[in-house]
């Protein structure tokens, strides 16, 4: 994985970079010692680490919007940082460029549960909206991991997903307004507390964009009122096939759970071993599905729940009768990576989609690379949505580990677009899975995209290195090839 | 001038047609089925092309939640399929066929997704780009090209799709679409609430939305509204009725259905069928089509002149919008999205979209739905954006579409 080269032109102008951005923001908010420039040197991707020049720590939109100007016309990059928790090195410094630490926005601005909505600065974690608005019993609904960690910024730019996103939706789904500031200094709103922004849906490609088309300095996001009850069922198969059969046959019967996880037997053993959930150590798949909504339908449903899981051979099936008991069940998957870190020194979390059906393929073909690679990979899986995250098992410790547990991600990755997949289902493509993107597109679909980021960004400063394996030039993206005559007149019926 | 249509019937030709149009600079008409030239703000191209030869479905797999098919496909061809599976696109897709007085069940998957549409289910299950997951197409330099994917769920480079929902037409020929498809309900029931006027119908409408039993629907038709629907208990009430929709597994909807009254009250719940006949009244607009006489009679109205609006607002702000329009203009409204929505029909002035857009203020956004053209020629059809989303709007119209081939001006000028 190769950044783009420093440019060395910007390095000499260093000094000066700073004290223009110390007239912007004043004070502790431009870190340029080294000890504390150490803090930022990468994110949740901790194979590549990258010292920036410079971190500005700004507290205003305006101030977002003066930096920016600023770097635009001193031609320097920039790089927006949320909480750095990014598992693809989306907030991977640049040697030549400007961090930009979107931590001091961290008010919630308005809470208005009459139109089911929050306005908050992009610096509050995801949990921290949820919290603003539980004692009315409302919560935001996508639910990362991460989510004591991570930022509604770094939600909106990564698209962040969790457990509930196939019945509640992505990041996506639920925001209804942003600000944000353009590379050249424009503040722009997007939507608002209303549905549908108008226009062109600016704020959809916005989301998921990777921090490489604006800031974001304010967010609208969607609140929902909790769901009555919550009650799961802990299911054990003797196959992976009939896990990945029985989740099927729920969604084919119109079930749609408010989470639906599986593990493999690796991930099983690691994960009992370190929390003791309770879960059956003789199954090689085991589900979690939870319903949520009305007592009366988690009741119905979770009875039909447990008859189609018979119908497809289970050998284990325990349903929760107190939320003790189903947060027990979670236990154990939510700590299903810190469990493996302690069956490894070292685990490489990866993440790609499939099409459920696939499964059994996949998990064949993963363990035939497990065997080649001689390395261990323990797995789980969004099984709703069809999102893998394979954690392979490595030493980096041992010459050559951590390389091949890299090569055996990239196989996989391939396998998932190979099989009608996508190379990311949450974490996003960032520096990891950059140069993998041509297996999923091709230089056609690359380039609209990348004239996309023209539109917003014509000169590339912000965030360049991250999801396009390749940097053009927009002037040389924008021309049109075609002049008149020169076409092979086309086959078309006209009328 | 003469109009030729070009019928493409595979992606391929398609973008030979585009690259023929822009080596002969000649701006394309982008059509599904082609029936909706009342669409938008006019334009003038001396060139249709016909998608309504790209039709089929490509993939659709129930358990995976998604279908692909080519963009021409006609939605009278999809939806049946998907109820064959008990799914459906939840989103609710609009026919607004009615409004038009033209026939009902017309327009492709393309057309839909273009137009960015969706029903009452909007506030529970989202829009059109909120189900959009994968395109092929198009664009306006005559590279075919994909974005998105075929999984539900994917944060693969930028989200592409979500870009083309509500793009009518304007950034790239569609020849092939992935969306997402989920469980039908396997029943339904409303709630109905007779005698509010709009702000307590509104707030009834809120707690209904702030309760935890998943309301599907929340609308407030205003007494003369109210008197035009062909479902009886509504049109018998006598007065203005609100409605409430709850939708599930049979047991679950009994058990919220219950809960609701309680906390709400009710006059009376709707059955399935009544449900389903009401919300397909209040989705389609077909308060605000010409009667059922002329329908068929022309575009732009049938024998009804009056202009039709759809007004995007913070749902709060819904019955203050509503009364101010009422003051400034001879209108009839009704609200869907919990007041978030509102569908007015006003009498033909030169003004509607000033004092309309004027009692909005920064609320929200309006869109002229149906009017002549001549009155589409001059008004901004399209809610006017801000300058620097305009100017970004106009250069993001230019990384797909440099040249201005596809559907030029039909919603900005320039775009
Ligand atoms: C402002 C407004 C006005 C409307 N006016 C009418 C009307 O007068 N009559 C009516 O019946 N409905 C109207 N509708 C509703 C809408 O047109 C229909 O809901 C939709 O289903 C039409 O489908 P179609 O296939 O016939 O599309 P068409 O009418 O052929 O096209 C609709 C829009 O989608 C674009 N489009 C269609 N297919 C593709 C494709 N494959 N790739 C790219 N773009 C494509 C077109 O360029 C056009 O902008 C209107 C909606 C709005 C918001
Ligand atoms: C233990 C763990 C579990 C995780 N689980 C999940 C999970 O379940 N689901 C999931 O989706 N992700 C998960 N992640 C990944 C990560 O938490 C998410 O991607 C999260 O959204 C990143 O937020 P952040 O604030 O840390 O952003 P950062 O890591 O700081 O930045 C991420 C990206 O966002 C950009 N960015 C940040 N703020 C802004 C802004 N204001 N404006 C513009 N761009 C901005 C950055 O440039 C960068 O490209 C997990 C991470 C960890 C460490």
């Amino acid at each position: 994985m190769r950044m783009p080269a420093p440019d060395d032109g910007v390095i000499a102008r260093r000094r000066e970079i700073i004290a223009a951005l110390r007239a912007i923001v004043p004070g502790e908010g431009v870190i340029a010692d080294e000890s504390e420039l150490r803090a930022y040197e990468c994110d949740g991707l901790t194979a590549y680490r990258q010292l920036p020049m410079v971190v500005v720590l700004p507290s205003t939109t305006e101030q977002v919007s003066w930096v920016l100007r600023t770097c635009k016309e001193m031609g320097v990059k920039v790089v927006p940082r949320g909480a750095g928790t990014s598992l693809s090195g989306g907030a991977l410094p640049l040697a030549d460029g400007v961090l930009l630490g979107m931590g001091k926005f961290n008010r919630i601005l308005d809470i208005d549960f009459a139109n089911r909505c929050v306005v908050t600065q992009p610096g509050v974690t995801n949990l921290g909206i949820s919290n603003a608005v539980a004692h009315e019993a409302f919560y935001y609904a996508p639910d990362p991991s991460s989510q004591i960690a991570c930022t509604i910024g770094g939600n909106i730019a990564e698209n962040s997903g969790g457990v509930h996103c196939l019945k509640y939706g992505l990041t996506t789904n639920n925001v209804l307004g942003l600000e944000m500031v353009l590379m050249d200094g424009t503040i722009l709103r997007l939507g608002g507390k209303h549905l549908d922004a108008g226009g062109y849906d600016l704020m959809g490609i916005v989301t998921g964009s990777e921090g490489l088309l604006g800031v974001v300095t304010e967010v609208t996001v969607r609140i929902l009122k909790k769901p009555a009850t919550a009650r799961a069922v802990l299911i054990g198969f003797p196959t992976s096939e009939q896990g990945g059969d029985c989740v099927a046959a729920i969604i084919a019967a119109g079930i749609i759970p408010g989470g639906m996880e599986m593990m493999d037997r690796p991930a099983i053993h690691a994960a009992e071993d370190f929390v003791h959930a309770g879960y059956p150590l003789d199954v090689e798949a085991l589900l979690i599905v939870e319903l949520d909504g009305p007592a009366a339908e988690v009741d119905h449903l979770i009875d039909q729940v447990a008859e189609i899981a018979r119908s497809k051979g289970c050998c284990y099936s325990r349903v929760s009768t107190s939320e003790e008991e189903r947060l027990s069940f979670w236990a154990g998957r939510k700590a299903a990576f810190p469990a493996v870190g302690r069956i490894s020194p070292d685990y490489y979390c990866m993440d790609g989609t499939i099409p459920r059906k696939a499964l059994p393929l996949v998990l064949h073909r993963m363990q035939e690379m497990s065997d080649r690679y001689a390395l261990r990979v323990a797995n789980v899986f969004h099984a709703g949505d069809g999102n893998l995250h394979p954690l392979i098992l490595y030493d980096a410790n041992k010459p050559g580990e951590l390389e091949r547990a890299e090569a055996f991600g990239n196989d996989i990755l391939r396998l998932c677009v190979e099989v009608g997949g996508v190379l990311t289902g949450e974490h996003g493509v960032g520096v990891e899975k950059r140069d993998l993107m041509t297996d999923q597109f091709d230089e056609v679909d690359l380039d609209q995209q990348q004239r996309i980021k023209c539109a917003f960004d014509p000169d590339g400063l912000l965030n360049p290195g991250k999801v396009f394996p390749k940097l053009h030039r927009c002037a040389e993206l924008g021309r049109v090839h075609i002049h008149k005559g020169e076409l092979r007149f086309p086959d078309i019926p006209r009328f | 001038m003469t109009v030729t249509t070009v019928k493409p019937d595979s992606a391929v030709q398609a973008a030979d047609a585009v690259r023929w149009a822009l080596s002969e600079g000649t701006p394309l008409d982008v059509a599904g089925s082609g029936s909706k030239r009342g669409l938008g703000r006019p334009i003038q191209t001396a060139c249709t092309l016909d998608l309504s030869g790209l039709s089929g479905v490509v993939a659709y797999e129930a358990e995976e939640l998604v279908l692909t098919a080519r963009a021409g496909t006609p939605m009278a061809e999809i939806l049946p399929m998907l109820a064959e599976r008990r799914q459906q696109l939840a989103f609710e897709p609009q026919d607004l066929g009615a409004l038009f007085g033209q026939p009902e069940g017309q327009g492709t998957l393309g057309g839909v997704i273009s137009c960015g549409l969706a029903g009452p289910r909007r506030i529970s299950a989202g829009s059109a780009r909120d189900h959009t997951l994968g395109i092929e197409g198009v664009n306006g330099r005559g590279d075919l090209y994909k974005g998105g994917g075929k999984v539900v769920k994917n944060v693969t480079g930028y989200d592409v799709p979500k870009l083309m929902a509500g793009s009518f037409g304007t950034l790239t020929v569609l020849t092939e679409l992935t969306v997402k498809v989920l469980p039908a309900p396997e029943d339904v029931r409303t709630l109905l609430l007779a005698g509010r006027e709009d702000a307590g119908a509104v707030a009834v409408l809120t707690a209904a939305l702030q309760s935890p039993y998943d309301v599907s629907g929340a609308a407030h038709l205003p007494a003369a509204v109210a008197a035009r629907s062909h479902v009886r208990a509504v049109a018998a009430a006598g007065g203005a009725v609100t409605l409430v929709r709850v939708e599930g597994f049979g047991p679950s909807v009994t058990a919220r259905v219950a809960a609701l009254t309680e906390e709400l009250g009710a006059d009376a719940v709707l059955d399935r069928d009544e449900s389903r006949a009401v919300w397909k009244e209040v989705r389609d607009v077909a308060y605000f089509g010409p009667s059922p006489a002329s329908a068929g009679e022309g575009r732009g109205g049938g024998d009804d002149s009056r202009h039709v609006w759809k007004i995007s607002v913070q749902p709060s702000e819904g019955p203050r919008v509503a009364e101010s329009i009422r003051w400034a203009l001879d209108a009839e409204l009704y609200f869907d999205w919990g007041g978030g929505l509102i569908w007015a029909a006003v009498a033909p002035t030169a003004d509607s979209a000033t004092a309309i857009r004027g009692a909005l203020g920064t609320a929200g956004h309006a869109t002229l739905v149906r009017a002549p053209e001549d009155v589409r020629i001059t008004a901004e059809v399209f809610h006017p954006l801000p300058e620097p989303v305009m100017a970004l709007s106009r250069r993001v119209k230019e990384s797909f579409d440099p040249c201005g081939i596809l559907n030029p001006g039909r919603m900005y000028a320039g775009v």
